[in-house]
C-alpha cells in the first residue's frame, strides 16, 4: 500500500533580485562566455541564502536550497514556514509554473495543482463553459468533466446561473464554482494552497471538509499554510522550510512545534525605555523597562492557556499616589481589555526611587493574534498623566494550545472562554 | 509496483531539446476549448457579431483597389479586387498568427502562473482559430473570384493545376506565423522591446511582401531580394494557383525554399519557446 509517490532530490532555486531588464544582456553574454568554456554558470556560485532581513551583497539569491523528501502514497504532507521562506517557490516547482535551478522531482501518477481557484475563467462565457474550459486547463479531459458536470454544479449551488455568462456571477459564486471544478479532479497527487480557502465562512469550512475527504480518499496531498491549526487537523507529516532550506520533515506535530519555536526568537520581549527622552506625562515618575515571561521563559510568544508575566521597572522622583493601567491592543487595534492595578486589590503605597512590578496573567484567554501593549502610570485622584509608554511591546498569541480543541479562525472571536457544562433533566 | 517506476521528473533545462507533443495530444480538449473561447469572445456585445470576420479583409480591399489601383496606378493583370484581395487574404492569416501568438506569455501569464499545461496549446489555438476565419475569408475571396471569373471578358485567367500546392502553401504559412510568433513570444519575457518591433514589422512587411504590387513588376534582378521573405514566395504560389503562370513569380526551387524554412523556422522557435516556457514566470 505505502509504495513512493513523490520524491524530491536537492530541490534548489535561485532568483534573481531587484530590477530587471537592465544588465539583462550583459548577463546573458557572461553566461553564454563561460558555457563555451564549458564552465558553470558563474551566477550559481555568487548565490547568497534567502534571508528576508538581512540585504545581501549579491544580486542573486536561493529561495531554495537542497530540499529533500520522499511521500508515499496517502500522505498528507503540511508545508509551513514564515513568510517568505520558499514554500511558494516549492509550490511553484512542483506544479511545473517554474523550473528548479537544480534538483529532481519524480513524481508517480497524475499531479494537479490548485494554487487560485476558477484559473481561467472567460467573463463572457457561460458558467457551463468554464467547467469545461476550467476542468481542461487543470488537466480534465472533455469527457471527464461532462460525467462529473451534474456533481460539480450540484457542489457549486450555482445551478441556477449556469448557463449565465460569469460576468453576471458575484464574485462568491465564481469562488464556488472554481472550487467545485478543482474538488472533482482525480490526480493521485493534488498540490493545494491555503489561499484557496476563501470566501465566506460557510464555504471555507466546505473547502477545508472537502479537504479532509480527499485526503482520507489515498490521494497524497502537499498542503501549503499558515493555519496551525488546520495543518494539524489535516496533515500526517510535516515540512518545516526556514529561508529556503527544509528544517524539519517528518511527524506533523514535532514540525509544528519547531515552527511555533522559531517564532520566538523574534518577537521582543524587553524593552528599555530609560534613554527615551520625549516622553508623554510631566515625568514625576517613569516606566524604564519592560519584560515579558511566557511560562517563567522570556518570550512574547503565548498560546492560549499560559502563564504571562509582565515586569515593570518604575522610577520616581517624590512620594506620590499613582495608579498602572495596562492597554491591551488587537491587530485590528480595538482596545480588548483596559486593566487597573485596583481591579485586581493592588494597592501599591507611593515609593521615591526605583520599583519593580510584576503582573501576572494565570490561564491566559484572549484569541490568537498580534497584540500590542500599552502602559499608563499617573496620579491616582486626578488622573494626570506621569509617563504612558504607548504601543511600547508586542505579544504574539498563537495556535497551537493544548487546551484549544479546535480550530480558532481569526475574527471568529476574541476571548477563550471555558464555563462549566451541565446536562439537567427537566422536572 | 516497483518504487523506481516514475511516471514524470521535473528537472532543470539542460541541453536542447525538442517539443514533447504527445503530451500536447492529451490536451486536444484544452486546445478546442480555446479556440471556442476566442470565437465565442471575440465579437461579445458587438451589433454584427461575426459579419466582423468577413469586414475586414472587405473593407481593406476596397481601400487598396482605391488607393494602389486608381490612384496609383499599379498595373496589376487580373481585375485589381481580387489582386488585392487574395494578398489581404493571406497576409492578414500570416499577420494574425505571428501577433497573436507573440503575445502568448504576456496574454496569459495569470494563467500560466497558476497552472501548469503544455503552454504551446496557446499558440496552436492561435493558429487554428485563425485557419478558421482563414477559411471563411478564402470563401469570401472564392465568391468574388466565381464573379469576375463567369464575367467571359476575364478569361484570360483562371484555376491551374498548381491548386494541388495550395494546402501545402497554407500550412507552410501556418508553420511560419506559428514558428515565428513564438520565437518572438519566448524573447519578449526577457527583452520586452520587442513587442514594439513586431508591431511595426508587420506594418512594414506589408511592403515587402507582394501584396499591393505583382512581384514580376519588380526587376528581375532584385526579385530574389523579395523572394527571401518565405511569405512572398508563399503567397506567389497561391496566384499561380488561381491567377496562372502570367500573374506569377514561381519556381520549384522557390517553393521548396519556402517550405524548408517555414519548417526550420517553426523547429527553432519551437525549441527556443520550450526553453523559455518552463523559466518565464521568474522573468516576465
Amino acid at each position: 500500500m505505502s509504495s513512493k509517490s513523490l520524491s524530491i532530490e536537492n530541490l534548489a532555486k535561485q532568483y534573481r533580485l531587484g530590477q530587471f531588464g537592465t544588465g539583462t544582456i550583459s548577463h546573458d553574454l557572461n553566461r553564454l562566455w563561460y558555457k563555451i568554456r564549458g564552465k558553470e554558470d558563474p551566477y550559481l556560485s555568487v548565490t547568497e541564502s534567502n534571508d528576508r532581513q538581512t540585504k545581501g551583497k549579491s544580486d542573486y539569491v536561493w529561495a531554495l536550497r537542497d530540499v529533500s523528501f520522499d511521500l508515499n502514497q496517502g500522505d498528507v504532507l503540511g508545508i509551513i514556514g514564515k513568510n517568505g521562506a520558499g514554500k511558494s517557490t516549492l509550490l511553484k516547482i512542483m506544479s511545473r509554473i517554474t523550473a528548479p535551478t537544480r534538483g529532481k522531482i519524480s513524481i508517480k501518477g497524475r499531479m494537479s495543482s490548485l494554487l487560485e481557484v476558477g484559473t481561467g475563467f472567460h467573463p463572457e462565457l457561460t458558467g457551463k463553459e468554464n467547467v469545461y474550459l476550467n476542468g481542461a486547463i487543470l488537466g480534465m479531459t472533455k469527457k471527464e468533466v461532462a460525467r462529473k458536470l451534474d456533481e460539480i454544479v450540484d457542489f457549486s449551488g450555482c445551478a441556477r446561473y449556469i448557463d449565465t455568462p460569469v460576468k453576471r456571477y458575484s464574485s462568491g459564486m465564481i469562488v464556488r464554482l472554481g472550487f467545485a471544478v478543482a474538488a472533482h479532479l482525480e490526480s493521485e497527487i493534488l498540490v493545494v494552497d491555503e489561499v484557496l480557502a476563501v470566501g465566506d465562512q460557510e464555504f471555507q469550512n466546505k473547502c477545508i471538509g472537502k479537504m479532509k475527504d480527499i485526503s482520507k480518499g489515498g490521494r497524497t496531498v502537499l498542503f501549503v499554510s499558515h493555519n496551525i491549526s488546520s495543518v494539524r487537523s489535516l496533515c500526517t507529516k510535516g515540512l518545516l522550510i526556514e529561508n529556503g532550506v527544509s528544517a524539519y520533515f517528518g511527524d506533523v506535530s514535532s514540525a509544528i512545534e519547531r515552527y511555533l519555536k522559531t517564532g520566538i526568537s523574534e518577537q521582543k520581549f524587553f524593552v528599555d525605555r530609560s534613554a527615551v527622552s520625549e516622553r508623554i506625562g510631566n515625568g514625576q515618575m517613569k516606566i524604564e523597562t519592560l519584560e515579558i515571561f511566557v511560562n517563567g521563559q522570556p518570550s512574547a510568544v503565548s498560546m492560549i492557556g499560559d502563564l504571562i508575566t509582565i515586569r515593570l521597572k518604575v522610577t520616581s522622583l517624590a512620594l506620590s499616589r499613582f495608579k498602572i493601567a495596562i492597554h491591551i491592543f488587537n491587530f485590528a487595534e480595538i482596545c480588548v481589555s483596559n486593566i487597573e492595578n485596583v481591579d485586581s486589590g493592588f494597592l501599591p503605597d507611593p515609593f521615591a526611587g526605583e520599583r519593580i512590578f510584576e503582573i501576572s496573567f494565570r490561564d491566559f484567554r484572549l484569541y490568537p493574534d498580534q497584540y500590542t501593549l500599552g502602559f499608563w502610570i499617573g496620579d491616582k485622584v486626578s488622573e494626570e498623566t506621569f509617563d504612558y509608554a504607548k504601543n511600547c511591546i508586542g505579544l504574539n498569541v498563537i495556535e497551537g494550545s493544548a487546551i484549544v480543541k479546535r480550530s480558532l479562525p481569526k475574527n471568529s472571536g476574541m476571548v477563550f472562554l471555558t464555563p462549566e457544562w451541565k446536562s439537567l433533566n427537566p422536572g | 509496483m516497483k518504487t523506481d517506476e516514475w511516471d514524470y521528473i521535473i528537472e532543470p533545462e539542460g541541453k536542447v531539446r525538442f517539443y514533447n507533443l504527445t503530451e500536447l495530444k492529451k490536451y486536444k480538449d484544452l486546445i478546442f476549448l480555446f479556440v471556442k473561447r476566442d470565437f465565442v469572445s471575440m465579437y461579445k456585445q458587438t451589433i454584427l457579431g461575426p459579419v466582423w470576420v468577413v469586414i475586414q479583409p472587405i473593407l481593406t480591399t476596397l481601400i487598396f483597389t482605391i488607393v494602389f489601383g486608381r490612384i496609383a496606378h499599379i498595373e496589376t493583370g487580373v481585375p485589381s479586387v481580387i489582386f488585392f484581395l487574395i494578398g489581404v487574404v493571406v497576409w492578414t492569416y500570416f499577420a494574425d498568427c505571428v501577433t497573436k501568438t507573440s503575445e502568448t506569455f504576456i496574454q496569459n501569464q495569470n494563467i500560466f502562473g497558476k497552472v501548469y499545461f503544455p503552454r504551446l496549446a496557446v499558440p496552436v489555438s492561435v493558429i487554428i482559430t485563425n485557419l478558421i476565419k482563414f477559411g471563411i475569408h478564402l470563401l469570401v475571396f472564392f465568391v468574388v473570384y466565381l464573379y469576375f471569373f463567369a464575367d467571359g471578358g476575364n478569361a484570360y485567367f483562371g484555376p491551374t493545376y498548381y491548386l494541388a500546392l495550395v494546402p501545402f502553401a497554407l500550412l507552410a504559412l501556418a508553420m511560419l506565423g506559428m514558428g515565428t510568433g513564438i520565437l518572438i513570444a519566448a524573447m519578449t519575457t526577457k527583452y520586452k522591446d520587442l513587442r514594439f518591433l513586431v508591431q511595426f514589422a508587420i506594418q512594414l512587411g506589408l511592403y515587402v511582401t507582394p501584396v499591393v504590387y505583382p512581384l514580376n513588376a519588380v526587376d528581375e534582378k532584385f526579385q530574389w531580394i523579395l523572394l527571401i521573405n518565405p511569405v512572398a514566395g508563399l503567397l506567389e504560389t497561391f496566384k499561380l494557383a488561381f491567377f496562372g503562370a502570367d500573374f506569377a513569380v514561381f519556381s520549384w526551387y522557390q517553393f521548396g525554399y519556402c517550405m524548408v524554412s517555414s519548417f526550420v523556422i517553426l523547429a527553432i522557435g519551437m525549441s527556443v519557446f520550450r526553453r523559455v516556457e518552463r523559466t518565464f514566470m521568474d522573468s516576465i
